[in-house]
């Protein structure tokens, strides 16, 4: 039965449906077909670690265990860059033909068991599953398929020069997005001929080692791609190894300056998509329901979990009232909990130690002074779980305002002209990407030719396209992925 | 007085560095001297300080924005002028070079080079956007394009062989697409980018688009490394001054890119394309289509 959710403040009078209805469950029921165990993937086969350990991957959305991954130490590192050094001759003389049919095949065997490697990244990352299945799962697909078209192409590349392929390139990459990112760093890699040693993050190995199974069916020459699983350790291994000839690093700002510094003594070639504090910037013309579409979907996307999160909201004076009173509006129907429920938005947390400090930042904005927002919500008792959350009278000088959250935290700070707009947004070590909402074209360009961040999104947020160069400015790093200019990074041109 | 008995002394110029679209010496008053190839006294050279290098950072950021903004028919418009003014100036460079021990031939080639190479990145100012950017094809009702943006301000730091062709290949490519620049002459032989200084001024480029220093690099390398606002170096460096940079880099998340004594400076693959990709950033925006 529905009624009017009447609050006894300013909410009089208006309905809110969000807690009206109860939903029914809506699992997602797909196997996710995962194994016991996981080896690592050396040579073109499943290899069990020469250190003999393996440590639990769990769900974060209940805290169980969900299977071991197999510990990669130094010498299974040693291994794998070994296979992919012998690997690389064979495989970057192969025609440009044949090399793009594998990376096709790899796209299509992923499009037939797209539920299920949804299944398992949901379950092994926490992100709700209309992500994993609309997003996630796709995306790595279409990365594939692109790249695939260009491995007879190089020639078109960089007209005027001549590229070749790298060597063998050493990967590290986030617990986010574990499959697309991965597809991020294969696709071009191999597309230009080079070899792969490939890390995920210690939290979501699970869809790297599936993907294993799929490389395995496509046929790719057994050493072209490698993954050794592991915590930091192993990646340090992976990114420090004599044999790499490039290595690529997607995370965290911080490790990002440690992996430069590590490698400062050699000449190695890099690519580095590190942190970001994006600003999403609303002005007074906007179309502001689709606005606040829009903000709920660039921080509240993947709980947060985005490098290129709109995390900082900058609202035009005048609509700011209202933009935040709709947001609040609107936050109150995000349903948190459990990732595999179709209807879920927020699901959970990738980690314990993600969740603290998520919970260390929000306690600083409080303490600072903003004033925080969550709407009521019930959070499920195991798991890691965290609810959306706004802070308003965020100035710029707060902790949540300077650095990256990596979660469902907004911080909403006001301007009242475009100079400010502008100021404020570039005013942050970072530049991965910005948004702008506004109804006039030429606004979109003036602010898009201001604004300090290698991505910008008119009227819109946290889109992606493989054709679609990514990566940042400043402190959040260089190099770029997608596009003819993304792989250009994996060629040597003369 | 007989006319042999009064030889003209001859009115010596005071070397001075070039920042901000001025002539100036080092802030701290130090000097080095330098001498001819035969050893005779030349001149003293300013000896710059890490302070002089920061205000130099100060005139380029400063200079930054509206040298950016400029067309790029403008900016291709203002190389071509300072290869005018180099061109009409070579034999005094030609004398320089000589002085400081260059063969007269390879003197008299490395300046046509000079000259050729600026018209060339002139060339570029207004086509490599054409070449680095792209209209992408998304999957969305977008209108999706890359295009290239200047990075801000660039450290150079030139090589001891050719001084000045070596100089003026890395800076030309650098501002060609709207980056500013701080750059520290050979050490060895810095008197011919004093010069160089004077073409500058006259070429229509703005004030602190280009800062010229001379100096040590011991004393200068780390600074290039560690100062946040230069947000890309390229320097020709050993592995020792390699090393310091790459460290220095990580602190800021900072681009280097590295010339070493295989570049041949004389030939055409020194320039191109690629050095203008080296220093630019890429700007992808997502604009909507429709109503």
């Amino acid at each position: 039965m529905a009624r009017a959710s009447r609050d006894s403040g300013g909410n009089r009078g208006r309905l809110i449906f969000g807690d009206l209805w109860e939903f029914d469950p809506a699992p997602e029921t797909a196997d996710p077909k995962l194994s016991a165990r996981y080896d690592l993937f050396i040579g073109g086969a499943f290899v069990k670690p020469r250190t003999g350990r393996y440590f639990d991957s769990i769900n974060p959305a209940n805290e169980r265990k969900l299977a071991e991954i197999a510990l990669a130490g130094k010498v299974d590192v040693d291994a794998a860059y070994r296979a992919a050094s012998r690997a690389f001759g064979p495989w970057s003389r192969l025609p440009g033909r044949e090399r793009g049919k594998y990376l096709f095949r790899i796209a299509r065997l992923l499009q037939d068991r797209a539920r299920e490697f949804a299944v398992a990244e949901t379950l092994d990352g926490g992100k709700p599953i209309k992500e994993s299945r609309d997003f996630d799962v796709p995306m790595a697909a279409a990365h594939f398929f692109y790249h695939a078209g260009w491995a007879d192409k190089l020639k078109y590349v960089a007209p005027g020069s001549t590229v070749a392929p790298l060597g063998v390139v050493g990967q590290v990459i986030p617990w986010n997005f574990p499959l697309l990112m991965l597809a991020w760093k294969l696709a071009p890699a191999l597309a230009m001929g080079n070899c792969v040693v490939l890390k995920p993050a210690e939290t979501t190995s699970i869809t790297a080692l599936k993907l294993g199974e799929i490389l395995q069916d496509a046929g790719l020459p057994p050493g072209v791609v490698n993954f050794v699983t592991g915590a930091g350790e192993t990646g340090a291994a992976v990114m420090g190894h004599p044999s790499a000839a490039k290595v690529a690093f997607t995370g965290s700002t911080e490790v990002g300056k440690a992996i430069m510094r590590q490698l400062a003594g050699t000449d190695r070639r890099m690519t580095m998509e590190l942190g970001g504090k994006a600003a999403n910037i609303v002005f007074e013309d906007a179309p502001l329901d689709q606005a606040v579409e829009g903000i709920v979907n660039g921080i509240f996307f993947n709980q947060g979990h985005v490098c290129c999160a709109g995390s900082r909201l900058l609202v035009q004076e005048g609509v700011a009232g209202r933009v935040v009173a709709k947001l609040k509006d609107r936050i109150r129907m995000l349903r948190v909990g459990d990732p595999l429920d179709k209807n879920t938005d927020l699901g959970a947390i990738n980690s314990a130690a993600q969740l603290s400090t998520i919970r260390r930042l929000v306690a600083s904005g409080v303490r600072e002074g903003a004033t925080m927002f969550q709407p009521p919500c019930s959070l499920p008792e195991k798991g890691f779980y965290f609810p959306p959350t706004l802070f308003t009278g965020v100035t710029q000088s707060h902790r949540i305002a300077r650095e990256e959250i990596f979660g469902p935290v907004l911080s909403i700070l006001t301007f009242r002209t475009v100079d400010e707009a502008i100021e404020k947004a570039n005013n942050t070590p970072y530049g991965l990407s910005a948004g702008v909402w506004t109804d006039k074209g030429s606004r979109i360009l003036r602010m898009s030719a201001e604004l300090k961040a290698g991505v910008v999104w008119a009227n819109t947020f946290n889109r992606f396209d493989p054709s679609s160069p990514f990566g940042g400015y400043k402190e959040s790093g260089f190099g770029r992925e997608g596009g003819r200019q993304g792989l250009l990074d994996y060629a040597s041109h003369a | 007085m007989s006319a042999q008995a009064t030889k003209r002394l001859p009115v010596t110029k005071t070397p001075k560095v070039y920042i901000g679209g001025a002539f100036v010496r080092s802030e701290s008053a130090r000097t080095f001297k330098v001498s001819d190839a035969k050893g005779v006294f030349y001149g003293n050279i300013p000896q710059c300080t890490r302070k002089d290098l920061r205000n130099a950072v100060e005139a380029a950021a400063k200079a930054g924005p509206g040298w950016a903004k400029r067309t790029a028919y403008n900016r291709a418009q203002i190389l071509y002028r300072l290869a005018e003014m180099i061109e009409a100036r070579t034999p005094e460079l030609v004398d320089s070079l000589v002085t400081f021990g260059a063969r007269e031939a390879d003197a008299s080639k490395g300046m046509s080079v000079c000259v050729d190479r600026l018209i060339h990145y002139a060339g570029w100012a207004d086509k490599y956007e054409q070449l680095l950017g792209s209209v992408n094809p998304v999957a969305s009702a977008h209108f999706n394009f890359t295009v290239t943006e200047p990075m801000g301000v660039v450290g150079v730091i030139a090589p001891d062989s050719p001084p000045l062709l070596g100089l003026l290949s890395m800076i030309a490519p650098v501002i060609a697409s709207g980056n500013t620049v701080v750059a520290l002459a050979s050490e060895k032989v810095p008197y011919p980018a004093v010069l160089l200084g004077e073409m500058l001024a006259t070429s229509d480029l703005p004030g602190g688009v280009v800062n010229l220093l001379t100096g040590f690099r011991r004393e200068l390398v780390p600074t290039f490394a560690t100062h946040a606002h230069v947000r890309a170096v390229y320097a020709f460096a050993g592995p020792e001054d390699r090393k310091t940079l790459r460290l220095g880099a990580a602190a800021s998340v900072k681009r280097v890119r590295f010339v070493d004594s295989e570049t041949k400076w004389f030939a055409d693959t020194a320039q191109g394309l690629g050095m203008i990709r080296d220093f630019v950033e890429l700007k992808t925006t997502w604009h909507p289509i429709g109503s």
